[in-house]
């Protein structure tokens, strides 16, 4: 798997309470939930995410099990997300969906191109590649599948 | 194999394992991704009804239209397939799983971050997302990855005023908001062995502030107790010497009433350094802090005075508020000038029923301050029972009195 996309800078410990706010979860509709991501930190934010890829510090996902905001990044055209560590839930959340998560220490290069592959294990950014960290082997089959609702799909 | 997780999930720390979810439950937030995902899946029928539990919490009762719509939706879906249910007002997920039905031993899944709290059973408790949890409605199981323990070592028992809740920010506070990301958190020391039930409740339940997967205390005399006297022989766990990646030793004795301030868990500060911060709301209740424990020492700082701040008592759960009324706790807290809501999550998670305006602050014995959770340009400051029956009664944040 592999993919390219323009690098947005976020800082470390990014909460989901942050990434949607709970008063946008009571729907179904996603289109919601892409508007209002990342609203309470930054409000033009949203506008930038379309092929983005997200660049942040440590910790990225902390907080709440609410699976809209993986999702809320993808309806908004985020490509993937690299941060040195990612809480767990989240990173479960996101593969579970279909976004790529990149777990490797980048410095932060806003509006540069990014290039990834998660099969051969690199990110790119103005030609210097840097080791990633691989996924598990049953973490790469969920995302490859397009996600764990896909995956079950073809697996039963 | 060495740690009560590695032990629990049969496999040593590192390795992945599929295992059988003995205990999966979701809530009306959760649980409508949840269906969604698990008809997308293919899921038409469920099978292993007895271990799957939908227990209404978030929003209860719902506060609009789309909130009835979603919830009625999840309700008939839920009732139909015969899984546990149960309905508004009955109370937070985690709490009605305490309340004699998680066991030592059992694998125990939440689509809810705070599932964490059941580890104080001895069991492996753990949440995800919404799609995981339709994966085990469809299949019974789920993968999991062994984690590495952290070992918290207890020694001693409190004094002064402080609680569990300040032994909680404490550890948080040390380890930070990802120091424990990927791993367990075992509590254990003879101080883990004084704790009662309902104060590891309040140690586990903060373990995902830290990042945890799991935040485990073996099950002991005190746990054999609590559950027999809810209908349960269960066994006793015996910890072993085990290396941890990271140790902490934390004396009860040396634990302080602490804050944590906005908008942050892990910055916390002593009670006394914010003393005198004028406060809008106290909210007292949530997972961490609203069993009828807590109730009763708040009821015990209030009765006879008069709270001098808006502040709202919330039970964890009906049979809490029950023996609230029963006891006579709730009429001090009523005659205090606390209102009560109905059991659940009450303004937490910012939707409903206590939410804050803009500026306001807010001291809460919940277990998040995120901003604007509670409300756009509203502020959470986090702190135990005792501190918070002592700042409704000042109106600002005051040190609770030395029992």
């Amino acid at each position: 798997m592999q993919g390219q996309g323009n690098a947005v800078c976020l800082p470390a410990d990014i909460d989901t309470d942050v990434m949607i706010a709970g008063r946008y979860l009571r729907t179904k509709d996603r289109s919601i939930w892409a508007a209002h991501v990342f609203e309470d930190l930054d409000p033009v934010i949203a506008q930038r995410l379309k092929g983005a890829v997200i660049i942040a510090g440590k910790n990225f996902g902390c907080g709440s099990s609410r699976e809209q905001a993986p999702v809320a990044l993808r309806e908004a055209g985020v490509v993937a997300v690299i941060a040195p560590t990612f809480a767990r839930i989240f990173f479960r959340n996101a593969i579970n969906i279909g976004l790529p998560l990149i777990e490797s220490t980048l410095t932060c290069p806003e509006g540069s191109t990014i290039r990834f592959n998660l099969t051969e294990g690199w990110v790119e950014t103005g030609g210097n590649r840097s080791a990633i960290r691989p996924l598990s082997p049953r973490m790469q089959e969920i995302l490859t599948a397009g996600g764990l609702v896909e995956y079950w799909r073809s697996h039963r | 194999m060495c740690t009560l997780s590695e032990r629990i999930l049969g496999a040593s720390a590192g390795a992945y394992v599929d295992r059988h979810v003995d205990r999966a439950y979701a809530h009306d937030g959760t649980g409508v991704l949840t269906l969604e995902a698990w008809k997308s899946m293919g899921g038409d029928q469920l099978t292993h009804t007895t271990s799957l539990s939908m227990l209404f919490d978030h929003i209860v009762p719902a506060n609009n239209g789309t909130t009835a719509t979603l919830q009625h939706e999840l309700r008939d879906f839920a009732r139909s397939s015969f899984m546990h249910f149960t309905d508004v007002g009955e109370g937070i997920c985690h709490q009605l799983m305490s309340e004699g039905i998680v066991l030592p031993g059992e694998i125990v899944v939440g689509a809810d971050s705070h599932s964490v709290t059941l580890g104080a059973f001895g069991a492996f408790a753990t949440g995800v997302g919404a799609t995981d949890m339709a994966g085990i409605w469809l299949t019974g199981e789920t993968w999991f990855r062994v984690p590495e323990s952290i070992g918290i070592h207890l020694s001693g028992s409190f004094t002064g005023s402080a609680e569990a809740k300040d032994l909680a920010l404490t550890y948080v506070g040390k380890l930070g908001t990802d120091g424990a990301t990927y791993q367990a958190l075992e509590f254990v020391g003879e101080g883990a062995g004084c704790l009662s039930i309902d104060e590891r409740l309040v140690l586990s339940n903060l373990s995902v502030e830290a990042g945890a997967k799991a935040g485990l205390f073996y099950a002991d005399d005190v746990t054999v107790r609590y559950l027999k006297e809810r209908g349960h022989d269960v066994s006793l766990q015996v910890p072993e010497s085990c290396t941890y990646v990271q140790e902490l030793d934390l004396d009860l004795a040396d634990i302080e009433p602490l804050v944590a301030v906005p908008h942050r868990v892990d910055t916390v500060k002593p009670v006394r350094d914010l003393a005198g911060l004028p406060l809008d709301q106290v909210f007292v209740g949530t997972c961490t802090n609203g069993r009828y424990s807590d109730l009763a020492r708040f009821a015990g700082i209030v009765k006879g005075k008069k709270v001098a701040v808006r502040t709202i008592v919330i039970p964890a759960s009906a049979s809490i508020l029950a023996q609230a009324i029963r006891s006579g706790i709730l009429t001090d807290i009523i005659e205090a000038g606390c209102t009560i809501g109905t059991p659940g999550c009450g303004p937490c998670i910012g939707y409903h029923m206590g939410v804050l305006g803009e500026g306001e602050i807010c001291l809460s014995t919940a277990n998040r301050n995120f901003k604007n959770r509670m409300g756009v340009s509203g502020e959470i400051y986090l702190a135990s029972v005792a501190t918070a029956a002592a700042s409704a009664l000042e109106g600002e944040i005051a040190a609770p009195e030395v029992a």
